[in-house]
């Protein structure tokens, strides 16, 4: 990335805040407020604000939109009912992921494909390829769309007031048109925290007002901005892959333990389908395994996994866990290493530390 | 805002020198860069560090980052507290969120250290 990053419509807001800025993924972005371990908190306690202006928002319209999205991902999107979203990857021929999605149906034969940051060039060049002599149109969005999430068990009493859409018609995984804070918008009920929680796209220009109206609709209720820092704990904490960590070109959905999402019988077949079949006959040639340990040290992306005397994977993601106080990792491990309960040991540094594979995820929420 | 009674690394740590003992910790600057501090390693008293050499490793929930000695010596004490309690570098970094007493082996590299006055340059180019 050799360009000047951008801002998003918040970077001014996040500036007033004094938020610590970074570069990520070609935009300037919060990586923290007041710290990462205080706004998990809010999240996981009351409620965290999230400027992902940053992602990606794909738009497929036509009367081939759907088998056109169904070729191209592995997912079947013309299995959704309008107004629901599924979890989806997209992947080369070879079948590797190239990145992974959400895809909204927003009408019969229109979608929204939500792709990360990182990806959203990739993605909408593919899409576009692959859409080439079906009746489907794509709209890049991405840089016209603001995104901000609301998250945490007190997000949707601070929401609802904002809107008219009724909240209770869309459950987890469910999207609706409205108005918020009189701004036109789409409003999913989705997230990457693991706590209940909204997010909402306008056009860029209404950006500030939705965050706004967000920041003065929670204040009482302890809602609070949450920077990139607190976002990848807590998805870390939900079990959520994040692309570049979990999940890259020399993973399948199947090594990552999501085969879920991969439709084989689908019609029509779609690009990656015949390598993924056969990975699919093949299984795993390693399992995406949670891992907590009970040694000394905090396992961190790259380090090895020993099981005694045999190197069996890598830590994919790891930090110091804010709500259960000990340190946890994702890590890829040979298959037969995967059972919870199994005891392994991470080199962390020059020494080993044990630890032992739990089931994903670490943290599930309550209420 | 940097204490003037200390002597400080281009790294960022501190150290007050008290006869022949040094206490050495991170400064206010680095714990607030790490962010929120939640583990810190430690060697064992008695081990010997050269002046500069990597002591130990301080993490943050998003960063991990090299403990250097800013004078050599033997280790005579190191902070147990800190096991249980690592937010205590960011609460209180030139007190209670110490690291290490070294026994100094040469009084005269504490010259070789920035003064107070070219630290708060150092953190002031940053």
């Amino acid at each position: 990335m050799t360009d000047e990053p951008r801002s998003t419509p918040l970077t001014g807001r996040h500036e007033a805040l004094g938020a610590r800025m970074v570069d990520f993924a070609g935009w300037r972005m919060p990586i923290q407020y007041t710290g990462i371990l205080e706004e998990h908190r809010a999240v996981r306690e009351r409620a965290g604000l999230f400027d992902l202006c940053h992602m990606g928002e794909l738009f497929v319209d036509g009367p081939d939109a759907g088998d056109a999205l169904a070729h191209a991902v592995t997912t079947d999107p013309r299995s959704l009912t309008v107004g629901r979203a599924q979890y989806s990857m997209i992947c080369a021929p070879d079948g590797g992921v190239l990145d992974d999605l959400i895809i909204y149906r927003l009408a019969g034969d229109r979608y929204l494909v939500v792709a990360n940051a990182s990806n959203a060039a990739t993605v909408s060049d593919a899409l576009a390829e692959r859409f080439e002599g079906r009746r489907a149109v794509l709209d890049d969005r991405s840089l016209a769309t603001a995104l901000i999430a609301i998250q945490g068990p007190a997000a949707r009493g601070i929401f609802a007031p904002l809107t008219f859409v009724d909240l209770d018609t869309i459950r987890y995984y469910g999207i609706g048109e409205g108005t918020v804070a009189g701004v036109p918008a789409l409003v999913a009920r989705t997230g990457y925290t693991g706590e209940d929680g909204f997010e909402v796209f306008v056009d860029a220009a209404a950006g500030t007002t939705i965050w706004d109206a967000l920041v003065d609709a929670g204040r009482s209720a302890g809602l609070a901005p949450v920077g990139l820092g607190a976002r990848d704990t807590l998805r870390l904490e939900a079990g959520m892959p994040l692309y570049g960590n979990e999940l890259d070109r020399e993973t399948t959905p199947f090594d990552a333990g999501l085969g879920r999402v991969v439709k084989l019988a689908k019609e029509g077949g779609f690009v990656g389908s015949d390598a993924l079949a056969k990975a699919a006959e093949a299984g795993p040639r390693k399992r995406l395994v949670g891992l907590v340990v009970r040694g000394r040290g905090i396992a961190r992306h790259g380090h090895p996994v020993w099981a005694a005397d045999r190197r069996t994977g890598a830590v994919t993601s790891g930090t110091m866990s804010p709500t259960l106080g000990v340190p946890i990792a994702m890590a890829y491990v040979a298959p037969g290493d995967a059972a919870p309960g199994t005891m392994l040991d991470v080199e962390i540094r020059d020494a080993r530390a044990a630890a032992e594979v739990v089931p994903l995820p670490f943290y599930t929420r309550t209420r | 805002m940097i204490p003037a009674d200390l002597r400080y690394t281009k790294e960022h740590e501190w150290v007050r020198v008290e006869g022949d003992v040094a206490t050495v910790g991170i400064t206010a600057h680095a714990a607030d860069q790490l962010g929120d501090i939640v583990f810190v390693e430690l060697p064992e008293p008695g081990a010997a560090l050269a002046q500069f050499a990597t002591f130990g490793v301080v993490e943050s929930v998003k960063a991990v980052s090299d403990l250097f000695a800013p004078v050599g010596g033997e280790v005579v004490e190191a902070n147990a507290a800190l096991a249980a309690a690592p937010e205590v570098v960011n609460s209180d970094p030139y007190g209670a969120g110490w690291m290490l007493r070294i026994r100094l082996a040469d009084p005269a590299q504490v010259d070789a250290l920035l003064d107070p006055a070219a630290y708060e340059a150092l953190v002031a180019e940053a």
